[in-house]
């Protein structure tokens, strides 16, 4: 016989782990920037963050930019060219990277190499007792490892999303004057009249929103990981799918947020 | 007789139904070393963990210097857990850093002192425990696994801490390489004038560095004595567990 009361009880069981689990990661960022405005600060590891986070990111968002462009102007081509609507390409491929694929794309590429790396690193510290040590040390693991990380994925991300947004547009350029025969100065003209600042300004705290989550994400399954091997592999996949789904859902909400009247 | 430096007195902690500690009394008397020998899983390290902080026990007390660590505001803990060394069981040096920079940790997070002048005395910490200054330039997992616990060590004792944790601190190293670990930890206990706890299942260095010595089993301390008399303390279990006999009052538990 099966209890129709377990059904109820599974129901219940989920959603108590996922509030908990929810006010863990809340706690464990709060605890993390508090750590920010309190000294000691560490430079060195903030600067190591920030140049894995942005430097060692460029080729792989700057790839991902460009060919998400090129491929949103032959896209729009064919759908637009139906309705002799052609004219609208350079506002499409403008508003979709600076408003969407930008940050969207640059932030589940970082997800997949910092956040990943991330996790892997202080899950090993953790397994390894490095953490216990840092405690034994006089150094506040949360200052050193968590604090440096959430601020460099805060203030890296946009930056990057800014070259990913010349580059996808230069992607699209390159299509729509190479490929499809638009006139180059008159394709610049209308990309520039559409673009806001609000487009942009929006694009980039989209951005350092996703970096923040990346990070979080990254340093708390790291952080709280345990059991060997084992343990920091599932915390790695476990941060790399929890910022990409937190990516897609903050983006959703902050599109609300900004565009929706 | 004074004040113990470290008193603790019925720690108690449980992880879900297993009970780990049950009602521990230690005291460690300033400037002696104490060695808690035990099976795997009799809670030895989940005892150490609970002294530096880094384990809420569920009950009991722990006082350093007569004051109740438990309970102490985290400020002052800390000022408590910076005067306390730890060499990790398997070394737990940072791989991110170089060798130097690992023992130099804590004087560089503590005392602010320059790179160079940190990297200067990291060299003479390293000679301490037999390593030569060269050694600092390099990365942890260049080293053997000897080497490791001596940088251990060296980190351990760099901020001259007045009480000194062990943790199985031969497991894992030949006999002679465990032999000169042990000297090396006498020595620098000596030197600092440092209370400090071992935690080990290795008789030898039991009773090569233990002043004192105490017997943990199933969370609770069964026997308490001097170092010296470990091989023929008269107690049963600890006879059975320092002569490695299969037979005797402790019985394994094969499958729980």
């Amino acid at each position: 016989m099966i209890d129709p009361l377990d059904a109820v009880a599974a129901v219940g069981r989920g959603t108590i782990g996922a509030v908990r689990a929810t006010g863990a990661v809340a706690l464990f960022g709060a605890a993390g920037l508090s750590h920010l405005v309190r000294p000691p600060f560490y430079g060195r590891m903030f600067l190591q963050a920030f140049i894995e986070f942005s430097y060692f990111s460029l080729p792989v968002v700057a790839l991902t930019a460009v060919f998400s462009g090129a491929v949103i102007a032959l896209q729009s081509f064919t759908g637009f060219s139906r309705f002799g609507a052609e004219s609208a390409i350079a506002g499409i491929v403008v508003l979709s990277v600076v408003r969407e694929l930008g940050p969207v794309l640059a932030g589940l590429m970082v997800a997949g190499r910092v956040g990943a790396a991330m996790a892997a690193e202080l899950g090993t510290m953790r397994v390894t007792d490095q953490i216990d040590a840092l405690g034994t040390l006089s150094t506040n693991p949360m200052k050193y490892l968590v604090a440096p990380r959430l601020l460099a994925g805060l203030i890296a991300v946009p930056l990057l999303v800014i070259v990913a947004d010349v580059l996808g547009v230069a992607g699209g350029f390159l299509v729509s004057t190479v490929k499809l025969g638009f006139n180059p100065s008159g394709y610049l003209t209308s990309t520039f009249q559409i673009l806001t600042t609000t487009d942009v300004v929006a694009g980039l705290a989209k951005a350092a929103a996703f970096g923040f989550l990346i990070a979080l994400m990254g340093c708390y399954h790291g952080y709280n990981s345990k059991g060997g091997a084992q343990g920091v592999g599932s915390a790695t996949t476990s941060a790399v799918v929890a910022a990409s789904i937190l990516i897609l859902a903050f983006d959703y909400v902050l599109t609300e947020l900004f565009f929706a009247r | 007789m004074s004040d113990p430096k470290i008193r603790v007195r019925g720690l108690t902690k449980a992880f879900g139904a297993k009970t780990v500690l049950d009602g521990i009394d230690l005291d460690v008397a300033a400037g002696t070393s104490m060695v808690v020998i035990g099976g795997s899983g009799s809670g030895k390290s989940v005892l150490l963990k609970c002294i530096l902080g880094l384990i809420e026990p569920d009950a009991g007390s722990i006082e350093i210097d007569g004051r109740d660590v438990l309970r102490l505001p985290r400020q002052e803990r800390e000022q408590v857990n910076a005067r306390i060394g730890m060499l990790f069981q398997a070394g737990a040096l940072f791989d991110s850093l170089t060798v130097w920079e690992n023992v130099a940790f804590g004087l560089l997070a503590q005392h602010k002192a320059a790179r160079a002048e940190a990297r200067e005395r990291a060299g003479t910490i390293l000679a301490q425990v037999g390593l030569d200054p060269s050694v600092g330039d390099l990365s942890p997992a260049e080293l053997s696994g000897g080497m490791q616990k001596r940088v251990g060590l060296a980190r351990a004792i760099a901020s001259q801490p007045d009480i000194l944790f062990f943790d199985e601190p031969t497991t894992g190293l030949d006999p002679i390489m465990g032999a000169v670990i042990d000297g090396l930890i006498v020595d620098c206990v000596k030197r600092l004038g440092s209370t400090a706890i071992a935690i080990t299942h290795d008789m030898a260095s039991a009773t090569r560095i233990g002043d004192r010595a105490a017997m943990l089993f199933r969370g609770k301390l069964v026997w308490q004595g001097q170092a010296a008399d470990l091989l023929h303390s008269g107690n049963s279990m600890v006879d059975q567990f320092t002569h490695g006999r299969r037979e005797g009052p402790i019985q394994m538990e094969l499958r729980r």
